[in-house]
């Protein structure tokens, strides 16, 4: 088989993925933060004894692990304006994307948290912590420590789920891959750079969250285990 | 009897075998390629193909019947033909075929005309405008490509409108791409863009089907009329239905058809 590879009408495009590269890493960093921000209240509250907060979040985890996340994005954008809240299609994509991160980085904490031994609460407790001081000192840390890497996943599944945000002209990288092809007919070409960008960001992004990790949320914590 | 001789004769029958199918090939040819227009007057019926899933140009109404600007046309040809009219319900891509397999004897289907199908069958003149446009509410005031600065306007990727569109707009539109007519139209319903750049008869369904969204036609990206599809070498078919579609569009009957179906003006129709 003779496959004619032309890449440099693709690349050619620069301007078109640059700007793909930076949605998709903008709507990245915007939702981890505050994703995983929300999914440590979240799991917080679900150590609480509040049967009904706890319901609904369990509701809310549920029913977001459950469908899909292009459904998710859809409803936001396509369905709110329906009930007159009219989001852009940047504001839908990030929404969609800091809702779905939360509810699964509330499981993913709450896995942590469940596997800090009792006895070690029980110990804070007996020294006069306060219950906020003995969540924030004793029991997230390693809980954390223990998630990080499902964590780190996690967030990379999400960066690789914008590519759907391009559906609702989102303009992130497959956006622009689409684009071009549309433009130029190189899908093969369009695609595989496509590709070669997520390739590299994930792996940047895992090895920033990792250093970020153990340099400075887990400082001195990895030695003491 | 020699060899040579049964060799001979062998030879012979096999030339006469072939000479026999040559010629029934041409007796077919004939019989079929120069009639049409005959068949049609003797059987008193012309069979036309239609679209029915194509609204505003061909649907399906409440009553169950085929109606719209395709349909229309086919009962008019056939009423000034003097014949009965058969329509077949073909879909974007069989209508083609169906001509070349001689299903049918005209495809009215809003067949634009490509060099490609220009290999395969013959046209007509154009009957009818189909257009790309960009489409609004009519309290929005759009009068030239250059209205459309600052504006939100959603388009189907790839399409003729984005790529055409692109080249029209200012750079300060925001054109905003989806995947399908569907997801371009919903993110127009839904209020999400500002204006919507699309083919005509996505538009016709759309307004149709969404009335509070009082959209109407705002500029016209790109013109590209239906022509009526005859088999190659009708001539004689395709001579009588280009006098019928002539004398139609100088009593105005044409200009009728599109204003009634597509509330616009046929424009210049190509010959």
């Amino acid at each position: 088989m003779n496959v004619q590879l032309d890449f440099l009408t693709v690349l050619e495009q620069w301007p078109l993925l640059i700007t793909g590269v930076s949605w998709t890493l903008g709507l990245t960093a915007v939702s981890s933060f505050f994703g995983v921000l929300s999914g440590l209240g979240l799991a917080w509250v679900q150590t609480q004894d509040w049967p009904i907060p706890r319901g609904i979040i369990k509701v809310y985890v549920e029913l977001i692990r459950n469908t899909p996340f292009i459904v998710q994005l859809f409803f936001i954008f396509f369905g709110l304006p329906q009930l007159g809240v009219h989001l852009s299609a940047e504001a839908s994509s990030v929404l969609a994307m800091i809702i779905n991160l939360s509810a699964y980085s509330t499981e993913i904490v709450r896995a942590g948290i469940d596997s800090t031994p009792a006895g070690q609460v029980q110990a804070a407790e007996s020294l006069g912590l306060k219950p906020v001081q003995i969540f924030t000192h004793v029991i997230l840390p390693p809980a954390l420590f223990r998630v990080w890497p499902a964590l780190v996943a996690q967030i990379i599944i999400v960066m690789l789920g914008s590519a759907v945000c391009g559906q609702i002209s989102t303009e992130e990288l497959s956006y622009s891959a689409n684009l071009i092809q549309s433009r130029n007919f190189r899908a093969f070409e369009s695609f595989i750079i496509a590709a070669a960008i997520y390739l590299f960001l994930s792996i940047l992004i895992r090895a920033l969250l990792n250093r970020l990790g153990k340099n400075l949320i887990f400082k001195g914590l990895a030695q003491n285990g | 009897m020699n060899s040579a001789s049964i060799s001979i004769k062998k030879t012979l029958t096999k030339i006469r075998a072939v000479a026999l199918v040559i010629g029934l090939l041409q007796l077919a040819h004939f019989g079929y390629a120069q009639n049409a227009l005959e068949t049609i007057q003797k059987t008193k019926t012309i069979k036309i193909a239609i679209p029915t899933d194509f609204p505003p140009y061909g649907f399906v109404g409440l009553d169950l019947q085929p109606q719209g600007l395709d349909v229309e046309m086919a009962q008019f040809i056939a009423q000034k033909l003097g014949v009965k009219v058969e329509l077949v319900p073909v879909s974007s891509p069989n209508r083609v075929p169906y001509l070349q397999t001689k299903k049918v004897d005209l495809v009215i289907s809003t067949l634009g005309r490509t060099p490609e199908r220009e290999k395969v069958i013959d046209f007509t003149h154009a009957y009818a405008p189909y257009y790309q446009a960009v489409f609004a509410p009519k309290t929005l005031t759009i009068k030239s490509f250059n209205d459309l600065a600052g504006k939100t306007i959603s388009a189907t990727r790839g399409s003729l409108e984005d790529t055409e569109l692109t080249k029209l707009a200012p750079p300060t539109a925001q054109i905003k791409r989806f995947e399908d007519n569907s997801s371009t139209v919903a993110a127009f319903v839904a209020g999400q863009v500002q204006l919507v750049a699309t083919g005509a008869s996505v538009a016709a369904s759309m307004i149709q089907k969404n009335p509070q969204l009082d959209a109407e036609f705002k500029l016209l990206i790109k013109d590209s009329p239906c022509f009526i599809g005859v088999a190659k070498g009708e001539d004689a078919l395709r001579a009588r239905v280009n006098e019928v579609i002539s004398a139609a569009n100088k009593a105005g009957e044409l200009e009728r058809l599109s204003k009634k179906w597509l509330s616009r003006s046929t424009g210049d129709l190509p010959e």
